[in-house]
């Protein structure tokens, strides 16, 4: 990532010791480039300088999920990254996860299965299951994973799979057992 | 939180560099407990050392059959590695039991490493606490201590190291590989995690300005298995109240390797070596599994509210050797 690109508007750039930098961060395909205090998490860049409010703040710890985005292709509490770090990253949120009016399958899965009731939660663990799809369909075992299971195969989800690999997504009405439905509608 | 720089390091020569030229600075790896810890006010660097993009991402082959495991390797990847799987279940297992797949993605081996007690005093800067304002006191003694430690703790402070990968590490008799500003140094793993006695400041053997580059994992000996468990509050995504890592290899029924260590219940990864020694040579039975754990937890001095945690750690690490003894 070149730290020197990035409008000059008297801002520090990434490699100096300034409070402040200029970075870019690509979010659901648009590039934008912001000039943020160094203590700006990409949760706070999101929902405060980019209006998108689709990433919620629950605890602000790592604890809950609720803030959970794709970065780079993985999902992350965007509440523990600090933007400075990211300059450069691509970043999928709630908002970017819809192919124009066709909405992602977990989104279709999420409304078909109920899967909510006070839905503050429900970006954070409809990123968080897309990203743990992936994760899946590329091997990744869990902490559920049979030791015996193959080290280079996709692995296959049932609902304890899915209840494990999900636990960093709190949901405080207690949806889970709907949650678990919908991301069973959804793998393979 | 304090208003601080950020330096993206381009090599482990400029983080090191910087480091020593900045006293107040820090390292950012992938920031799941620092950046916790500076929204808290426990944390204050000035400056922020970010060597989240060093070139220390690749797990490999060491030239005797061991693993070289880089220090900015994210905990999700490491836990998948087929050599981690198939050679160091221990390892995979331990990391897999920690967290949430959100923080594993972004954690890093050194940071794990590193992380800071999970002690509520410690974390709380309205508190005192030794950790944190050497001199002020230890609430912990006579305060919330149901989750903290049972051996190997002082009158100054009683907390407990909250890494899973690190106990794994410990039974593995990995090495750290540390890059300071005197030049490069290995210390074991068992070694790294310190014993606070009077000075519980100090977490690790890390000196000023040193940066973790890599983990090195020995060979396998030969025929031994591993595993890994933990028991908790809930069933994921919660800190150890107590774990183990166990690797155990059996012949003709009599214990030829033994390396048990202990999670949750010490400022270190606690290695039993008095159980290892009951272990060796011995009959690889319930009963054998049974005395040489409580050889070594005999040395357990528990606190008003955590003396559960000696029967609850007992219990993980005969199940875990007796499993281990029926796989061989
Ligand atoms: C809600 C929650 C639950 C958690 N549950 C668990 C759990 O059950 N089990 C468990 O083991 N962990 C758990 N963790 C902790 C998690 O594993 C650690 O936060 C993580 O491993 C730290 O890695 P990092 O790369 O993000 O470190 P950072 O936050 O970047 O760094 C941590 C420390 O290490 C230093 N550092 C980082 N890399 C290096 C290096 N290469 N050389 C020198 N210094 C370095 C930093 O300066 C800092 O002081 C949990 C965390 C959260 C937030
Ligand atoms: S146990 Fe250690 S970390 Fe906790 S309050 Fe006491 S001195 Fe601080
Ligand atoms: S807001 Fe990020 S995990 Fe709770
Ligand atoms: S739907 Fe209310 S928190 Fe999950």
């Amino acid at each position: 990532m070149d730290p020197s690109r990035g409008r000059d508007d008297g801002a520090q750039q990434p490699g100096a010791t300034g409070d402040r930098s200029t970075l870019t961060l690509h979010i659901n395909g648009t590039e934008q480039t912001l000039t943020l205090d160094h203590r700006t998490t990409v949760l706070d860049a999101l929902r405060e300088d980019l209006g998108l409010t689709g990433a919620k703040k629950g605890c602000d710890h790592g604890q809950c999920g609720a803030c959970t985005v794709i970065v780079d292709g993985r999902r992350a509490n965007s509440c523990l990254l600090l933007a400075v770090a990211h300059d450069g990253a691509r970043i999928t949120t709630v908002e970017g996860l819809a192919d124009g009016d066709r909405l992602h399958p977990v989104q279709e899965a999420f409304l078909d299965r109920d899967a909510l009731q006070c839905g503050y939660c429900t970006p954070g663990q409809i990123c968080s299951a897309v990203g743990m799809l992936g994760e899946a369909a590329d091997g990744f075992p869990s902490h559920v994973t049979t030791r015996t299971a193959p080290v280079s195969a996709p692995a296959p989800l049932d609902a304890p799979e899915i209840r494990e690999r999900m636990s960093g997504n709190l949901c405080r009405c207690g949806a889970y057992p709907r949650i678990v439905e919908a991301i069973e509608d959804v793998a393979p | 939180m304090k208003p601080f720089g950020y330096l993206r390091a381009r090599s482990t020569a400029e983080a090191v560099r910087e480091s020593s030229a900045h006293p107040g600075a820090g390292f950012l790896g992938g920031g799941t407990n620092l950046v916790d810890l500076m929204k808290l006010g426990v944390e204050t660097p000035d400056l922020l050392i970010d060597i989240s993009r060093l070139p220390l991402d690749q797990v490999g082959d060491t030239d005797n059959g061991g693993l070289r495991i880089g220090a900015t390797v994210r905990n999700s990847d490491l836990a998948a590695h087929p050599a981690v799987r198939t050679r160091y279940p221990v390892l995979s297992q331990a990391l897999l039991s920690g967290a949430s797949g959100q923080l594993r993605n972004t954690a890093t081996t050194g940071g794990n490493l590193l992380q800071r007690t999970r002690c509520p005093y410690f974390q709380d800067t309205s508190k005192p606490c030794n950790k944190r304002e050497p001199g002020t006191g230890c609430p912990a003694l006579e305060g919330a201590h149901r989750d903290l430690a049972v051996l190997g703790h002082s009158e100054h402070c009683v907390a407990t190291h909250p890494s899973d990968m690190a106990v794994a590490l410990s039974a593995l008799d990995a090495t750290v590989q540390l890059h300071g500003p005197d030049g490069e140094r290995t210390v074991p793993a068992t070694e790294f995690h310190r014993l606070p006695g009077d000075t519980p400041h100090r977490d690790t053997e890390i000196r000023a300005g040193e940066l973790i580059t890599e983990v090195v994992l020995p060979p396998r000996p030969d025929g031994a298995g591993s595993l890994y468990r933990k028991a908790r509050d809930r069933a994921s995504f919660a800190f150890a109240l107590a774990s183990v890592a166990a690797v155990l290899g059996v012949r003709d029924g009599r214990i030829e390797h033994a390396a048990l260590a202990f999670g949750g219940l010490a400022h270190r990864p606690w290695r039993a070596y008095a159980a290892e020694e009951a272990l060796r040579g011995a009959p690889a039975t319930g009963e054998t599994f049974e005395r040489a754990v409580d050889a070594e937890l005999a040395a357990a001095r528990p606190l008003r509210d955590n003396a559960f945690k000696v029967g609850l750690a007992r219990s993980l690490a005969v199940d875990a050797l007796a499993e281990l003894a029926a796989d061989s």
